[in-house]
Order: structure tokens, then sequence, then C-alpha cells
């Protein structure tokens, strides 16, 4: 019996994604007008509400927010992870190289993760399964989207540590995840999202649950491997200073509304919308679940019962009369950036 | 593993003596509240005194600080502790055989019945309990909620009268006068215990043994799951690309087998205590139903003995299931 | 976690717990209380399991309110109507004794649920005495009352009470509550202690410790008023437990004796002749005592529901 055989027949399709006709001109992933929903007993909440983003290779996009505002739920959309119930994606687009996700059967649109689009959780600790060991759960990639047999996953899975840079990595492969280290256990994370080489890597506050200084480091390898592999990240992270670091173009949301995107430079130089202002003056933290920022007031909108106009007009210091009544669209402004402010002229020159 | 291993064992001890004393303990207060158990196994007509004194004599019950109300008699417990340890846990009131005998003409007949009970609650439990976890809040769910709570609040020996006469009696009398069916499956539906079919007529006392459990099993599997399938591993396996099946199948059930192990070893003592009353009613003649004449009898050599050997095995096994614990459970092991 | 080891952990259902409130829960103005209240008017499980509790609790207090017959009044029974089934004007039949069945099951309530209320307040005493000291003091005082409970959870409860009552001669009401007690306190005090220490962790005990509060103010003020909603669940649990427990013993032959009326002795008598097809000697009291003790359960339950936070 072949190899091929043997693998179909534990259920392993290698050859699924072969025959999706995948657009090698088209963009690496294009999110056209997202929405996404949470059925809850108070009502329905609009976590995503109209997300549109464009990545390209070797890019890397940033997603900025306060606490709760929906971007952790969007990187969910894009990987299918999503509980449905409660959550529903009620409209919009995910292209990969031109296909919709969407649309793709589900047993098709498995092997896009890992193998394409693969994810970093924030928490390492819990989101390694505890009962099995490191080499097992990097080598199960393999098992199940592969080929490989047991022992050549497990090989696999000693190289990967090693290109994470994890010492003793032979013998390390056998340890459950309580035994390494915070900052090696989320190189144990970012091993496990390079085990396929995807085009695309999403990190969702990859670096939260760190001290600062092995934050730099896991920061380090993992723009060294996306440099490295020409791959399409997306990073989601509290930390400004990161963000400028790494990030080559942001997309500020507020309560599930995109309401800036542009270049890191332009952002962090002149900001063109208020919302985006104030975060970049409530420097250095932004990341405390509940409290108020220092440069904005108040706390965001209760996601079921959004405000009328424009969502951020409560505490917006630059709020007038339209903005209680109409929603802002998402304007193009000069310079390849879009603000969803009326007044995004004034916020640029203040 | 060895350290873990090593504490557990230290631990182990403290409660093994501890337990032992307080048997011990509550045997004595009852003596001294109530006069020894010698005089009540007669009732209203009995023996001459000098028979009684002898008696008591030939039972170690003729210490004077039986006499004395909440005396712990330290000195009977350390005596009774090498006799424990020499495996002589006492004889019988009225034969004055030792217990161990008859335990282990009796062991077989309960280990049968125990092994039928604990296939029974674990292999149903877990599957209704994994099935309500995956349909949550649907109808499958309601029901095995509602069913389990139902079963919770019948005692043993409720469901087991009641089983053996709508089932055992009206049913099976019903079934074995079929002459379609052959005779061994009417004898799964036996009133009461036969040497005949060693296996076939423990099965209706085994499920009424299982049953509490199996609702138990059902609910904490229930929870379990549910708390599981919203672990952050659980969604990276989904990121990995795992297919649906594996999920729940590898990295939810898994996990989610823990607390139960825990709640099995735990559920021994309740096997036990619900022999003695299934035992009895289905004239099992097993250790529970020793227990079970024992206190009909007011046979305090019997109840004594047969508590005092169950209890240790209640605690060796607790025993073992925390080390299965360990091995399922790496941040235990390596601790 | 849920604790298997107590018919309470047993019943919980681990819903939501840690899921991040946010900024709605933030805007509620209901008190916990308040809503407390609001859930449980609106849950039919409530007023069903309350309903039943209240008539079980009044068939103990004054029995004469749903009963006439009293079968300890020998000139109610009559020997000769003994096991008579039941019929159009004794839809209920008749006792092994001849009594009306239902005067008897009527009149059994009492021995159950007071040995039922008797153990749960006597449990409820010790746990919450021990459970806030060990609890709130810590220490030696915790460690060695831990290593108690855990000598207590290695003797299997059952098998405990059956030593105790083989030996005792006189089993009343006070002797079968007291040996329930003993065997059963270990538990709740366990799940006070963590009630205490989790209260003695909240930021409003440390403001009452600045201000100078005495440890015995904070625990009257503090601690015992914030763990009172698991003593009220698992107290009301309990009793549904300890009204089968008790039958249990009683089936056993080692708790009330006859004459005594109760539910376990009327289950005992009536096995037998069920057998022979009197059946309602057997499924009638055995109703009564799965009835009562579902209704406890099903109250305790729908209660920790209400009470508890983490649940919305
Ligand atoms: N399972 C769920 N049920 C109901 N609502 C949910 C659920 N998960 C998320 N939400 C809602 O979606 C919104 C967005 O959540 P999300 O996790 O994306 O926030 P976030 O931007 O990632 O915040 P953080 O910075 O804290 O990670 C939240 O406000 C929350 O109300
Ligand atoms: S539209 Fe109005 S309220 Fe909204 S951000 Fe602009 S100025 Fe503020
Ligand atoms: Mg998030």
């Amino acid at each position: 019996m072949s190899e091929s055989v043997i693998a179909s027949q534990r259920g392993i399709d290698v050859a699924a994604l072969q025959r999706v006709h995948f657009d090698r001109d088209a963009p690496l992933l294009e999110v056209d007008d997202l929405h996404v929903e949470f059925h809850t007993r108070d009502g329905t909440a609009k976590a995503v509400n109209g997300v549109s983003f464009t990545l390209h290779e070797g890019e890397t996009l940033g997603i900025l927010g306060e606490s709760g505002c929906g971007k952790s739920v969007t990187a969910q959309a894009i990987m299918g992870i999503l509980d449905i119930p409660p959550a529903r994606v009620a409209g919009g687009k995910i292209l990969f190289r031109g296909v919709d996700l969407q649309k793709m059967e589900e047993k098709t649109r498995r092997h896009i993760r890992a193998n394409k689009i693969a994810m970093i959780f924030q928490d390492a600790l819990s989101a390694l399964n505890p009962v099995f060991t490191v080499g097992w759960q990097l080598g199960e990639i393999y098992r199940k989207h592969t080929e490989a047999s047991r022992s050549q996953a497990k090989a696999k899975a000693v190289e990967l540590l090693d290109l994470v840079g994890i010492p003793a990595a032979k013998e390390r492969v056998n340890s459950f995840p309580h035994q390494f280290s915070g900052g090696m256990r989320q190189r144990v994370m970012i091993a496990m999202a390079l085990a396929l080489e995807p085009d695309i890597i999403i990190a969702d506050e990859p670096t939260t649950a760190l001290d600062v200084t092995v934050q730099a480091q896991v920061m380090k390898l993992l723009s060294d491997l996306q440099q490295d592999y020409r791959m399409g990240l997306i990073l989601i992270t509290h930390d400004m200073a990161v963000m400028a670091d790494v990030a080559d173009k942001i997309c500020v949301m507020y309560a599930g509304n995109a309401v800036e995107q542009a270049d890191v430079h332009q952002i962090y130089s002149r900001p063109a919308h208020p919302y985006s202002k104030g975060l970049l003056e409530s420097i250095p933290r932004v990341d405390m679940k509940g409290q108020e920022l220092a440069a904005i007031k108040g706390l965001p909108p209760v996601l079921v019962d959004p405000p009328p106009g424009c969502p951020f007009h409560p505490r917006c210091t630059f709020a007038r009369e339209r903005c209680q009544e109409e929603k802002p669209e998402l304007y193009d402004v000069p310079g390849d950036r879009r603000s969803a402010c009326f007044f995004w002229e004034e916020v640029i020159s203040s | 593993m060895g350290r873990y291993l090593i504490r557990r064992l230290l631990q182990f001890i403290p409660v093994l003596l501890g337990a032992l004393f307080l048997l011990h303990y509550m045997t004595v207060v009852g003596i001294q509240i109530s006069g020894d158990p010698v005089r009540a196994l007669f009732g209203d007509n009995p023996p001459p005194e000098s028979v009684l004194a002898a008696m008591r004599a030939d039972y170690g019950l003729d210490n004077p600080c039986l006499d004395r109300r909440f005396d712990p008699c330290v000195a009977m417990f350390v005596e009774r502790l090498g006799q424990y340890a020499t495996g002589d846990f006492g004889i019988d009131l009225r034969q004055g055989r030792p217990i161990t005998e008859h335990l282990g003409e009796r062991f077989p007949t309960t280990m049968r019945l125990a092994l039928i009970a604990v296939v029974f609650e674990t292999v149903l439990g877990i599957a209704l309990g994994v099935l309500a976890g995956l349909r949550k809040d649907r109808f499958v769910d309601n029901l095995v909620r509602a069913s389990t709570v139902l079963l919770i609040a019948f005692p043993v020996f409720i469901i087991g009268t009641l089983i053996q006469v709508y089932v055992g009696v009206k049913l099976g009398n019903w079934i074995r006068g079929q002459d379609s069916m052959p005779d061994w499956f009417g004898q799964m539906f036996t009133v009461t215990y036969s040497a005949d079919y060693p296996w076939l007529s423990l099965i209706l006392p085994g499920l009424v043994l299982g049953a509490f459990s199996l609702a138990a099993i059902a609910r904490l599997t229930r929870t379990s799951v549910i708390e599981n399938l919203r672990a952050d591993y659980v969604r990276t396996a989904k990121a990995k690309g795992m297919p649906g099946t594996r999920v729940v199948g590898v990295h939810t059930l898994r996990n989610s087998l823990i607390p139960v192990v825990t709640y099995i070893g735990f559920d021994i003592g309740n096997l036990m205590a619900g022999a003695v009353v299934t035992e009895g009613i289905f004239g099992v003649p097993g250790i529970g139903q020793f227990v079970f004449q024992g206190t009909q009898n007011k046979d305090a050599g019997i109840v004594v003995g047969t508590v005092t050997i169950l209890v240790l095995v209640y605690l060796i096994f607790n025993l073992v299931v925390d080390l299965l614990y360990a091995v399922l459970d790496p941040r235990i092991r390596y601790d | 976690m849920t604790d298997p080891h107590s018919l309470e952990g047993i019943l919980s259902k681990g819903e939501p717990g840690g899921s991040e409130p946010g900024p709605a829960a933030k805007e509620r103005s209901r008190s916990l209380t308040a809503d407390a209240i609001y859930e449980l008017v609106r849950n039919p499980v409530f007023w069903v399991a309350g309903t039943l509790v209240v008539i079980v609790l009044t068939m103990a207090v004054v029995p004469g309110l749903w009963a006439n017959q009293d079968p300890n009044v020998s000139a109610e029974c009559d020997i000769q109507l003994a096991q008579r089934s039941p019929s159009w004007d004794r839809p209920f039949g008749y006792t092994t004794q001849g009594c009306s069945m239902w005067g008897a099951v009527v009149y059994g309530t009492r021995n159950s649920v007071f040995v039922a209320i008797a153990g749960t307040a006597a449990i409820a005493v010790i746990a919450i005495t021990l459970g806030v000291i060990a609890g709130f003091y810590g220490r030696w005082i915790d460690s060695v009352l831990s290593r108690i409970t855990d000598i207590f959870f290695g003797l299997p409860f059952i098998l405990g009470a059956i030593i105790l009552l083989t030996i005792l001669t006189t089993r009343t009401v006070w002797t079968i509550s007291a040996v329930i007690t003993v065997f059963l306190w270990p538990q709740m005090t366990r799940i006070m202690r963590g009630a205490t220490i989790a209260t003695k962790q909240r930021d409003f005990v440390d403001a009452a410790r600045a201000v100078g509060a005495s440890n015995f103010r904070i625990i009257r003020k503090h601690i015992i008023p914030n763990s009172l909603a698991p003593v009220i669940v698992i107290g009301t649990i309990n009793l549904g437990q300890l009204i089968a427990i008790e039958s249990t013993l009683t089936f056993l032959g080692i708790g009330f004796q006859p004459p005594t009326v109760s539910w376990g002795l009327l289950i005992q008598a009536g096995a037998g002749p069920a057998l022979g097809g009197t059946t309602h000697l057997l499924w009638i009291p055995c109703a009564f005592v799965v009835i009562a003790t579902l209704s406890f359960i099903l109250l305790g339950d729908v209660l920790r529901d209400a009470l508890d936070p983490r649940m919305r």
C-alpha cells in the first residue's frame, strides 16, 4: 500500500488544496466588509462591523484598538475558528489569493489552516494542551496535514524547535508545556504556526503574557522569520512601540468598526481620526481592560446597543451635532489612507 | 513522578491510621453508650451472666476502658492495629468464624456485581455526558440533565425494590412465560440471585447499583466537556486545522476525563455502601449482603470487621486512582 | 472546578465562569439579591419545587392538616383491612398494619424531615464555625482541620454510619441526626472554608481592615454574609440528601424502629408483600421519599443558579 493510500484511509486528503485554483496574482489576503455577530441573552452584539483590509506578501498589518473592540474576533473569523453559535459571520468576504474562504468546504478549509494561514495566540500556557508533549502537538500537524509517519513527524518537530531557538530540542521535544518558561512556550507556539510554512501568520497579542526582555526576543524571532519566509503577518498588539517597530500599515478598530487605515509613519506622526490620536496620546499603556485611557474619557459602547451616529461621538473631543445622527463612512484621505471621521482634515492639522 | 509518589504515600499513612482510629473510636463510643454488643445479640432472653462474661473475654470486650464514656481506649486501638497487621479482623459473633474467611467466599460474587456496575456507569455515563456536553442546551442535553437529577433523587434501595417488583417480577414473569424466549434471557430479569447464572442474574442488581453513579458521571463529564470545549487549547487545535472529530475526540475528551477518573475513585465508597443495600435486596451472597445481615442481626463482629476491611480497600483504591490521575495529568506528575 | 465529592458539586453546571463581563455588566444597576429574586420568580422549577417543599414541611409540622387518620392511634387502624388495595374512597389503600396509607405517609413525614432539618442545621453550624475559622486564620488551624477532614473523607459515609448505628441501641431522631452529622460535616466545612478564603481576598475586607475593624467584626459583617449563599444552596440540597439517607438507614434496619411511623419503615414493610403483588405498599411511600428528595434538590439547584453571580 502506498503512503498516500494509507493517508487517505486516515481521513487525510493531502491533495485537497491542490484542487483549489489560487490566483497567484491576487493579494495574499483580502478582507472585505466583514461582519461578525454574537447572539447573547442581552441581544445581538455586533463584534465586527464592516472591516476591510488587504495584506500582501512580506507585509505586516497591525491591528490596534482597545480591549473588546473586535480584534481577536476578526482574527478568528479569518481563521474560521469562531464558535458558531454564538458567533455568526453576518456578511463580507475573506479572500485568500482570490479564493473566497467562506465558500470553501470545511474539509478543504481545514487544510488552509496551518498550510496557508496559521495563528499564534496570546497565552501559550493555556493555548497549548497540557496533557500532551510539545513534540506530539507539533508532530500532529504533520500527521494530519501530510503523509508523515509518527517518527517523521517527531523529527520535524525537533527541527522546528531548533529553528525557533529552543536549546536541546532533541530532549525538549518530549517535555510538556508547563515545563517550559513563558518565553520558550511562546517560541513553541511560533514553531507550531511555522510548521507548514504558511503564507500568512496571524499573531494575536503574541507577547502580552511575557516579561519585557523576553517580549523583545520573541518579537525579533517572529519578524526575522517573517522576513526569511516572506510571509504576510497580521499583528495584534497593545504595545504601540512594538507596533511602530514592526508594522508596515495599521488598521485602527473601534467598537467593531475600522476607523482608520494608514501607513504606520502617517498614523504615528499625523493621525486622521480622533480615536487614533487619543490612542497615541495614551502611550505607553493601552491594555488595561475596563479602564479609561489617559487621553480618552469614558469607555467603549455596549456592542448590543451602540449609540446612533458615529460610534465614537460620546467620547470624542471633535464631535459636533452631525456626529450624533449620521454615521461617517470610511473616507479616502490623501496619501492612500482612510478615516471614518467627518472632520479628518481638522484632526490631521490639529 | 517519584516525588509525587512519595508525597502521596506519606499523606496516605496518616489518613489510613486516622480512618482506622475513627472506626475504632466509633465502635468504642457506641459500646460505651449502649452497652456491649454481646448482650444486644441475645435481645430479651440473655444467657446467664457467666456465659456472657466468657463471651466478652473471647471478643476482647472485657476491657475496663469500655465502661468509661468517650474514653478513646488507645491501648485497645494499638492492640487492634497489631491484629489487623496479621490479617486478623475478628470473628462473627454467632458462628465464631473469622471475618476474612467469610469475605474470601463472598468476594468473587461481589467482584462480578461491582464489575457490571462499573462498566455500566462509566461507559453509559461518559457517553451520555459527552453527548449532552456537545449538544449543550439542546434536546439531548435537557433530557440528560433532567433524567440525571431524577435518578439522583432515587435512593439505591428504592430503585432496587421498585426494579425488583416491576422488572424482576412483573416484566420478568411475562418474559419467562414466553415460550419463544430462551431461558437465559429471562434470567437477566431475575428477582433474586441464582447461582446457576452467576453473571446473568447479576445484571439487574448491577444496573441498580450503578444507577446513582451513572447520573453523577454523566453530569460531571458533561460539565467538564463544556469547560474544555471553551479551553484555549481546543481553539489552538482548530487553528492547526485538525478535523472536528479529532478536536473533540482527542483534545477535548482526554482532558475532560481527568475529573471523571477522580470521581470513580471516590465512587468506590458509594458502590460499597450501595452493595450492602443491593445485595440485601436481591439476595446476592456477596460481601454487601454479609454486612446487610450483620446489621439486621446486630452482629457487631461482622459489621466492624467487614467495614474495616472495606475502608482499607477504599483507601488503597483511592491511592491507586490518585496515581492514575498523575499518569493522566502531566502537570501533577512533574510538579 | 466542580467538586465531585459532594452532591452539590455533581449537580453544578459549570457554566460560563470567566467570560469577560465587559463594560455591559458594569451598567447593570440591579443589586445581586434583587437579581436573584427576579431570576427565581421567573423560573417555573422554583415554583413547583418550592410548593412541594412547603407541602412536605407542613406535613411534618401539622400532619393533621393533611390527613385525619393518625396511624399512631390504634383505633384508626383495623388489622382486617391490612394491605387492602387502593379504592375510590381510599385512593392510597391500607398499610400492612391496616392503617390508612395516606395517613401513614403523611404522619411519617415528620420523622424523615426532622432528621433532615436537625442534621442539616447541626452540619451548617459546625461548617460555618470551623470553615470560617480555618479559612480566616489559616496557618496551623487550617492544616489541622484539613487533615481531619481528609480522614473523614477516607471513610465512606454509609459504612461509617452502619457501624455506629449497629452498635447504638437507642435510635431516635436525635441519635440518627447526630450520626449523620458526625459523618457529613466535613463536606460543607470544606466549602465554607473555600468561600471564606475567597471573601477574605476581596477589596472590601481590606478596606474594613484599613479603618481598624476587628477580626470578629470583619467575620460577622463581611465574611459570614458573603458566604451565606453557598450555605443556603448546599443546606437545601442537603435536606433532600438527608431524607434519602435517613430512609436508607431505616430500610437497612438501623434507623427508626417500629412502632414508629416513617417512610423508610413503610417501604421496608411493603417490599415483601409488593413482590406478591400488593404494589401500593411499596410505590406510595417510595414516591414520597423521591418527591421530597427531588423537591429539595431542585430547589437548591435553582437557588444556586439565582444566587451565583457567575452564572449570569
Ligand atoms: N463568545 C462570545 N460571546 C459573546 N460575545 C463575545 C464572545 N466573544 C467575543 N465577544 C464580543 O466580541 C467583542 C470583541 O471581542 P474580541 O475578543 O475580539 O476583543 P479584542 O479586541 O480581541 O479585545 P482584547 O484586546 O481584550 O483581546 C467583545 O466585546 C465581546 O463582547
Ligand atoms: S465623526 Fe464626529 S464623533 Fe466621530 S470621530 Fe469624527 S468627530 Fe468624532
Ligand atoms: Mg483579543
